[in-house]
């Protein structure tokens, strides 16, 4: 009777958080739904015997996600948040939808192919969880590992190049252009006379160019 | 190890969440944020089936596709990010409406 009443108390957790996220008007306050969410659901991973999967949720959407959340909430104005109510038309409409793919998907769950007695089917003894997903990841699903990979690495260089701006008020050093320097333009030949220096044509000709420092 | 549980519970559950998910994206049109969380939402749904399934099916596979999941969470996460901080750069805001360029 506990692991299904701990199934309950999970449940419950990861509703609430959901609406805490959809009802929320300051996006703080959503994000801390999606905390109860989460923690609610890696909870419910781990009851399920999915160990690596719920403690890489907590890693990964407490860690990472929810982090980079609060970064991005704290680089833009909140202010703009407390905007002016439109007259929803959209709403009724929007309701229905939802309230029909709800419905819709109950029905499913309850009725459909996997019908309400699918109990655990009977295991022999089974290795620890993560061996299990060792052995599984690295023979059968090997591509699809290396994909995901791929994929990461897809949405890194992305970001970086999205969000990256080139600037122009800071001195930095251009090979190319050290390289491409000829002699015309970075020496002068002059001939000063005795007390005089350099003179100012001098100066009109050289400009410091960022060079190596 | 479940006494009165069964798959069509945690179908339920999931099916629950992801319909939250679909009407936060559908109802919420103030800002871009609150759709990146409700499509996190989304795909926690579909990972709760996912290992439901293996748990009751006694299958490891469930799980491994759950972990593609969230890879994919993670990279659609870190790029919706990056658009919303362009986004805000270009436009002063990140409500939705404000993204009218396309007259879409």
């Amino acid at each position: 009777m506990l692991p299904d009443l701990i199934f309950a108390l999970f449940a419950t957790g990861i509703l609430v958080g959901a609406g805490l996220i959809i009802a929320a008007r300051n996006p703080m306050l959503g994000m801390l739904g999606m905390l109860v969410t989460f923690i609610n659901a890696a909870g419910l991973f781990i009851l399920f015997g999915a160990e690596f999967l719920g403690l890489l949720l907590i890693m990964v959407y407490l860690g990472a996600i929810a982090v980079m959340f609060l970064f991005v909430l704290m680089t833009i104005d909140l202010e703009f948040f407390k905007l002016r109510e439109k007259p929803k038309a959209y709403l009724p409409l929007g309701l229905l939808t939802v309230a029909v793919l709800a419905g819709e998907f109950i029905l499913a769950a309850n009725y459909g192919l996997f019908s309400t007695n699918v109990t655990m089917l009977p295991t022999g003894e089974q290795p620890q969880n993560i061996i299990q997903i060792g052995n599984v990841l690295f023979t059968t699903y090997v591509l699809p590992f290396q994909l995901s990979g791929l994929v990461l690495l897809t949405a890194m260089v992305g970001a970086i190049v999205l969000t990256h701006r080139p600037r122009s008020d800071v001195k930095r050093q251009s090979i190319t252009k050290q390289v491409l320097r000829t002699k015309e333009e970075g020496l002068t030949m002059t001939k000063p006379k005795l007390g005089h220096g350099t003179g100012t044509n001098v100066a009109k000709h050289w400009k410091p160019k960022s060079v190596a420092k | 190890m479940f006494y009165t549980l069964t798959l069509s519970h945690v179908l339920t559950l999931s099916a629950l969440l992801f319909t939250m998910g679909m009407a936060g994206i559908v109802l919420n049109r103030r800002n871009i944020i609150a759709i990146l969380m409700c499509l996190e939402l989304v795909l926690l749904s579909v990972s709760i089936n996912l290992v439901g399934t293996s748990y009751f099916r006694a299958d490891i596979t469930g799980q491994i596709f759950s972990m593609f999941i969230l890879t994919v969470a993670a990279a659609e996460l870190a790029i919706g990010l990056a658009i919303v901080t362009l986004f805000f750069r270009n436009r002063g805001t990140i409500e939705i409406d404000a993204a009218d360029l396309m007259k879409g």
